[in-house]
């Protein structure tokens, strides 16, 4: 059902190839098919006067979660893949803690069936490390990645048992899958909800010290030097943590990282007087630690910035902060989101775009986020001049919570495209 | 940010839901209305009609007695109708939520709701969804704030020091877990105490407390000196079951105040405390009862202070 697009005088911007010019783009049977010049034979069924737009990578999102199989009440693949196309994310990888949790063939093959039947969005699972995510039994690691999975992770349970997670690293080692882990001692985390900083102490908020995060990291770093497995690190959150893995990645050690787009722009001040909106995990840190996080993104300690989408009720954030469930909504503003810390920041666009198109495809180990011809055409189209108000119905996610409600963000998507095929047009 | 969610659009007290970011002229208003309600305690007749035909809730989620006490006696001598809700055996018990059990409440006509919770932040979720016409005042949330303790205290650091500006102040104990803490540390430093001090071992105090105006002692000797008022915080039991201290006795040979600790205070310190006392954990009785302690007064302000609130509350 693919049809030849001709995208006409946008400006093209491919971090891969360091393009980043007005030209035209064309599309034969759902692949890049030339960049500029007419292919031959090219006969136009849809053009896209992409005029004054930016036509760049389909974003590719290291995590989002779909919230099926087990916790539908709070959003299903259809309103999320919804919300993914909306955002101009043609790629995403969704975390194992579903209910049941991805830890069984069986559930994985059902998820990527299911979604492949809505023929919207690539998803590429990533598997449950341990059985229930309890942390005491490895899954079948290569069964699952036979059933679709494309990395193992722990999501946010803990996984206090380090010879537990040793084994699980040497294991996937073993087939040289990639292990993703986000840095958090749970004794040190205490069931904290803020940034054990000023904000915490004023407001009376239970605290997360940022070595809850560095010793996690030093004990993962070390771990991954034992066993070289791949790593991805996933939601760094303080300076430190960027420090130690900038100083572990000079070392060599096979180790990518990534950070969720709510902590470049925000930090525990947004609390405000008891934003639960704010209530995410990790927590918002200082304005030295978001410095840093960007820091890292522009000098490549950070490769990847992802949604970390988390679709919540409304019940769950009606209560006091303490009570309240962590995460926001992110999917739809992950884009607009890169978009404007690249414009404040003066940050080259291709440069910001990268972030959040071929460096987390890399991460994935997928050919995507580049418009090399011959590459699937995953495409996200969107108008730099436009601006969007952040509110419930603007939202096509069932979660409606985020930090930015209310807020006037500047990028709006006009196009998706995936495979070559319009899934998204506003 | 949105602005001050205790204060209208004119700038008056919508809420009181912490003494921080309150301006020092609202403060002084609610002393000084206090100070006019302190003699009406005293009379024959003790009752005033400026909250008649206005209802009351005392919406206690967490167990208190003291407070709710004096918060019911203060709205009963305006003349309020006062409804008392021990929700901590009721609706919380039957899953009701926080908000349906705030709106239920509203639904039967309440004016103002007086709120204790064990969670940060209760108070001011209350306050952001309740219609403008009520007002809520926080009775202690979590380890946020206490604001009407902080200003009976402010009431009785000025009955008896007259002048808050050439004061030092020590607050004592447990900083990290106190409401109490908190609010009387926005108070004083809005009022114009030059130096607050806190004193505790380092497991008692949050991270950054020297952000909130403060100066940190551990070693009560050096802490005490030349300190005009003494607050001391209680100590909760439960924290000696944590990893915060090793034993009660310990921590009375170090931070309990005895005459011998008092008197590296001025002479003429005097001795404050929230209530309920630990004797002989955080205070030695021959202090508590001595003549430098003012814990007894301090209740009894409470309550023209709890009044004071109320009425300029109901006033705006």
């Amino acid at each position: 059902m693919n049809i030849n697009i001709h995208i006409k005088n946008g400006r093209l911007i491919d971090p891969k190839n360091g393009i980043d010019t007005v030209s035209d783009l064309y599309i034969v049977r759902g692949k890049v098919a030339s960049l500029g010049a007419i292919p031959a034979g090219f006969q136009d069924c849809r053009v896209i006067d992409a005029a004054g737009l930016i036509v760049c990578p389909g974003l590719v999102d290291l995590s989002a979660r779909l919230r099926e199989p087990g916790l539908e009440y709070k959003a299903t693949l259809e309103s999320e893949l919804k919300a993914a196309v909306a955002g101009g994310v043609t790629s995403l990888a969704c975390p194992p803690d579903t209910d049941p949790p991805l830890d069984e063939p069986g559930l994985v093959e059902m998820l990527k069936h299911r979604t492949k039947s809505l023929d919207q969005v690539h998803v590429y699972p990533v598997g449950a490390l341990t059985q229930k995510l309890k942390g005491e039994r490895l899954t079948e690691m290569a069964e699952l990645r036979d059933a679709g999975c494309v990395a193992f992770s722990h999501a946010d349970a803990p996984l206090a048992n380090l010879h537990v997670l040793m084994q699980a690293m040497q294991y996937a080692s073993t087939f040289g899958f990639s292990v993703w882990l986000r840095p958090q001692e749970v004794s040190l985390a205490n069931n904290g909800v803020a940034h054990a900083g000023e904000i915490a102490t004023r407001l009376g908020l239970p605290p997360i010290p940022v070595c809850a995060e560095t010793i996690a990291l030093s004990n993962i770093i070390l771990l991954t030097r034992e066993t070289g497995v791949k790593v991805h690190l996933c939601r760094i959150s303080s300076a430190e943590g960027v420090a130690m893995v900038r100083a572990a990645k000079q070392q060599g050690l096979p180790i990518t990282c990534d950070i969720a787009i709510n902590h470049v722009h925000l930090t525990e001040m947004d609390i405000g007087f008891f934003d639960t909106n704010c209530h995410l995990v990790p927590p918002l840190r200082n304005l030295h630690d978001r410095d840093a996080l960007c820091g890292g993104l522009i000098d490549g300690t950070i490769d990847a910035i992802c949604s970390d989408h988390a679709p919540v009720d409304d019940d769950a954030k009606l209560l006091p902060f303490g009570q309240t469930e962590a995460g926001a909504t992110g999917l739809e503003l992950l884009l607009s989101l890169t978009f404007k810390w690249a414009t404040t920041m003066n940050i080259p666009l291709i440069k910001a775009l990268n972030t959040v198109t071929l460096a987390p495809a890399r991460v994935l180990g997928i050919d995507g986020g580049h418009l090399t011809p011959g590459a699937p055409a995953d495409i996200c189209i969107f108008d730099p001049e436009e601006y969007w108000k952040v509110t419930a119905s603007t939202i096509q996610s069932q979660g409606k919570n985020t930090p930015f409600l209310g807020r006037e963000l500047p990028g709006r998507v006009k196009f998706t495209l995936t495979d070559g095929n319009i899934v998204y047009e506003s | 940010m949105n602005r001050n969610p205790q204060l209208n659009k004119h700038g008056e007290l919508q809420h009181l839901l912490t003494t921080e970011g309150l301006p020092v002229s609202i403060l002084l208003h609610i002393l000084d209305t206090a100070e006019s309600f302190a003699g009406v305690t005293e009379r024959e007749v003790k009752k005033i009609p400026l909250l008649r035909g206005k209802s009351v809730f005392n919406l206690f989620f967490e167990s208190s007695t003291r407070t709710r006490t004096t918060f019911e006696i203060a709205a009963k001598r305006l003349s309020a109708d006062v409804i008392n809700l021990n929700i901590a055996v009721s609706a919380q018990s039957k899953g009701e939520t926080l908000l349906d059990t705030v709106n239920n409440l509203s639904a039967m006509h309440a004016d103002m709701f007086v709120v204790r919770h064990s969670q940060s932040g209760a108070a001011h979720m209350i306050a952001n969804h309740v219609r403008s016409e009520i007002h809520v005042i926080n009775a202690g949330d979590g380890r946020h704030a206490h604001p009407t303790q902080a200003l009976l205290d402010m009431f009785t650091i000025r009955r008896y020091k007259k002048d808050f500006h050439n004061l030092r102040v020590a607050i004592v104990g447990d900083i990290l877990h106190s409401r109490v803490a908190r609010s009387q540390i926005h108070a004083l430093t809005t009022l114009g105490v030059p130096e607050v001090r806190v004193i505790a071992p380092k497991t008692l105090l949050p991270s950054k407390v020297e952000r909130l105006g403060v100066h940190v002692y551990h070693d009560i000797a050096q802490g005490l000196k030349d300190i005009d008022v003494l607050i001391m915080l209680r100590l909760q039991n439960e924290r000696m079951l944590g990893a915060s201290l090793p034993s009660p006795e310990e921590y009375f040979k170090y931070y309990g105040l005895t005459q011998e600790k008092l008197s590296l205070a001025k002479q003429d310190a005097i001795v404050m405390h929230p209530g309920p006392m630990n004797r002989g954990v955080e205070i030695d009785s021959a202090v508590a009862d001595g003549k430098q302690s003012v814990i007894l007064p301090q209740v009894t302000f409470g309550i023209a202070v709890r009044m004071a609130v109320m009425s300029i509350l109901a006033g705006n």
